[in-house]
């Protein structure tokens, strides 16, 4: 058959699956590598690989490295790993590029159930208050979607901005609360995302985000499909609802690990499945493990920053994501404006 | 092979689909003309199982639809929407090889392999098999999604205008196609056509619908018929024989 010349985007022969795309992989592998490594060894107490040997396994440094920034590189990891991972399940979900949980409700909901639980039962562990804050994330997203298919939306901004609206909405309703019954401090203890609080014993919930990677890889296929719609997933012989209800839960249960263990980190959710996409396209079974590399890699680096611009102070990493975040998220804006849908 | 036992379909209260009672034998092309709002895409929808009908049911092959598998119905139904929008990156040949997945549930082996590289190749997607689907023209998505449906290879395929987009050389190479899927495979082939005379020319048997109900069904012979087609469509419609074949002049 002739092949009449097809429309390429700006820059296409970068967003071909060429030798770029093939190399993107062992690239981020190597990236979050090395980010994890100056993540152990940058901070305000001085540890180096060099100290750890002089002290021969005992010593201060080795004890800070353990207790404290160990911990928290694992930490960061499988936050970044998380919500990247969110993210995309999200995206690809809703069939919207521009979702992540803190623009659909996800977020704000489990910070109210988080909140309720302070109030309610302040002496719940923490698996437990994760549960919670998972079944309020959940109800929270339940809600974006009736409210999405009530609204009759054509455009695909429409839809993040229903869910900005809605979670502006919950937010307003967890303030108040928190206001109420003097607990503004503690919402806002956890509302900007900080790693500098995690130390050995107090991160070791986010493990569950590597058993949660695992569930969404097994799925990555059907959640593809899924992903091209409800008559496709449906010929194709998938259970469209199923998927996304699983989908959903998924996304609900990374997004209130790391919410209960180190705080909301905007923004992540968006910019790395979405660059990811650009580079590599939407098969879930391709992208996953480097939008989870990439997500790790990011946070890591966010962090690192938020330990030396202002040494020997830390910037919550909230503040250094939310800014590289809505850098990247106005790029996207311009870039992609062609292909949502 | 496909059964429609008194089928109805509402919205809101309105039919748009009623008393349907229709017969599909095994093989063959069927086509399903009829004017704007005469229910051909929802009764391919309720034959793919998209839709439940408010009443009466769907056999296919002796499963019946609503209650079978839906992994065991995608290894018998294959069908395309008319709308295929498909706003996910996925190069072509993921796209084709996720027509494979109601047999390879993600595990791909050489049979599917091969159905997936002789569906390309068939229609001549070689070139674009590694181009991303926001990458190619409404015409070239079109033919990657008819691929897909290929690949799935099943004995039944509805497609919903499934030449819509593509200029005359495509219209023509993938309605042939499908012509042959179904003479020479055996497989049982329904389409929503808007051109009659395509319908008349390649099709072995149409189904003529309006106002939700099935007029009537036979051959382009029997319904390539100038007073029939003039009422159906409610325009003045005159039917010729040209180069050997039937063509609707309206």
């Amino acid at each position: 058959m002739p092949q009449p010349r097809s429309p390429r985007p700006r820059h296409a022969s970068l967003l071909q699956p060429g030798p770029v795309a093939r190399l993107l992989f062992p690239f981020a592998v190597l990236l979050t590598l090395a980010m994890g490594v100056a993540s152990l060894f940058v901070g305000v107490s001085h540890v180096s690989p060099s100290l750890i040997w002089a002290e021969g396994g005992s010593g201060p440094a080795t004890e800070v490295l353990f207790t404290s920034r160990l911990p928290r590189t694992l930490a960061l990891a499988l936050a970044g790993a998380g919500l990247a991972l969110a993210g995309l399940v999200l995206q690809v979900l809703v069939r919207n590029r521009f979702v992540e949980p803190s623009t659909v409700g996800t977020t704000e909901s489990a910070s109210l159930g988080i909140l309720l639980v302070m109030l309610l039962a302040p002496g719940l562990p923490l698996p437990a208050r994760m549960a919670v804050a998972a079944a309020f994330g959940l109800a929270g997203t339940a809600l974006f979607l009736l409210v999405l298919r009530a609204v009759p939306q054509r455009s695909a901004l429409m839809v993040p901005l229903i869910g900005l609206l809605l979670s502006g909405v919950i937010g307003a309703v967890t303030t108040f609360i928190a206001y109420r019954t003097d607990m503004l401090q503690s919402l806002g203890a956890w509302s900007t995302g900080d790693f500098s609080v995690v130390l050995q014993g107090r991160y070791e919930l986010l493990w569950i985000v590597a058993g949660l990677v695992l569930v969404t890889a097994l799925f990555a296929d059907q959640i593809t499909v899924a992903g091209l719609g409800r008559d496709m997933a449906i010929g194709l012989g998938v259970n469209h609802r199923a998927i996304r209800a699983l989908g959903l839960v998924l996304v609900a249960l990374l997004s209130a690990a790391v919410i209960v263990t180190v705080g909301i980190v905007p923004f992540l959710g968006l910019v790395v499945p979405n660059v990811v996409s650009l580079l590599k396209g939407d098969n879930l079974r391709r992208t996953l493990p480097l939008v989870c590399l990439s997500g790790a890699a990011l946070v890591m680096a966010c962090d690192i920053v938020g330990r030396l611009v202002v040494r020997p102070y830390e910037m919550p990493i909230g503040l250094t994501m939310g800014i590289v975040g809505s850098a990247a998220f106005l790029w996207l804006l311009t870039r992609r404006r062609a292909n949502v849908a | 092979m496909i059964e429609i036992d008194a089928v109805e379909r509402r919205y809101d209260g309105v039919a748009v689909l009623s008393e349907v009672t229709l017969s599909l034998p095994k093989g063959g092309l069927t086509a399903i003309i009829g004017p704007n709002g005469a229910g051909k895409s929802t009764l391919l929808s309720v034959m793919g199982r998209l839709q439940k009908p408010d009443a009466g049911r769907v056999t296919l092959q002796g499963l019946e639809l609503s209650r079978a598998s839906g992994r065991e119905v995608a290894k018998k139904l294959a069908l395309l929407r008319q709308d295929n929008h498909t706003a996910a990156r996925l190069t072509v040949r993921d796209l084709v090889g996720f027509g494979r997945y109601p047999h390879s549930r993600g595990n791909p082996g050489p049979e599917d392999h091969a159905q997936v590289t002789r569906a390309l190749a068939t229609l001549g997607l070689e070139p674009l098999a590694d181009r991303f689907l926001d990458q190619l023209s409404g015409g070239q998505r079109q033919r990657a999604h008819i691929a897909m449906v290929l690949a799935q290879d099943t004995d039944c395929i509805l497609l919903d205008e499934p030449l819509n987009n593509l200029d005359i050389s495509h219209a023509v190479r993938i309605i042939t196609l499908v012509r042959d899927a179904a003479r020479q495979m055996g497989k049982t082939v329904v389409v929503v056509l808007h051109d009659i005379n395509m319908a008349a020319a390649h099709c072995d048997r149409i189904v003529v619908m309006k106002g939700g109900r099935v007029l009537r069904h036979g051959t382009p012979a029997e319904l390539m018929q100038a007073e029939f087609l003039s009422e159906v469509y409610e325009t003045p419609i005159t039917v010729h024989e040209l180069a050997g074949r039937l063509v609707a002049v309206y």
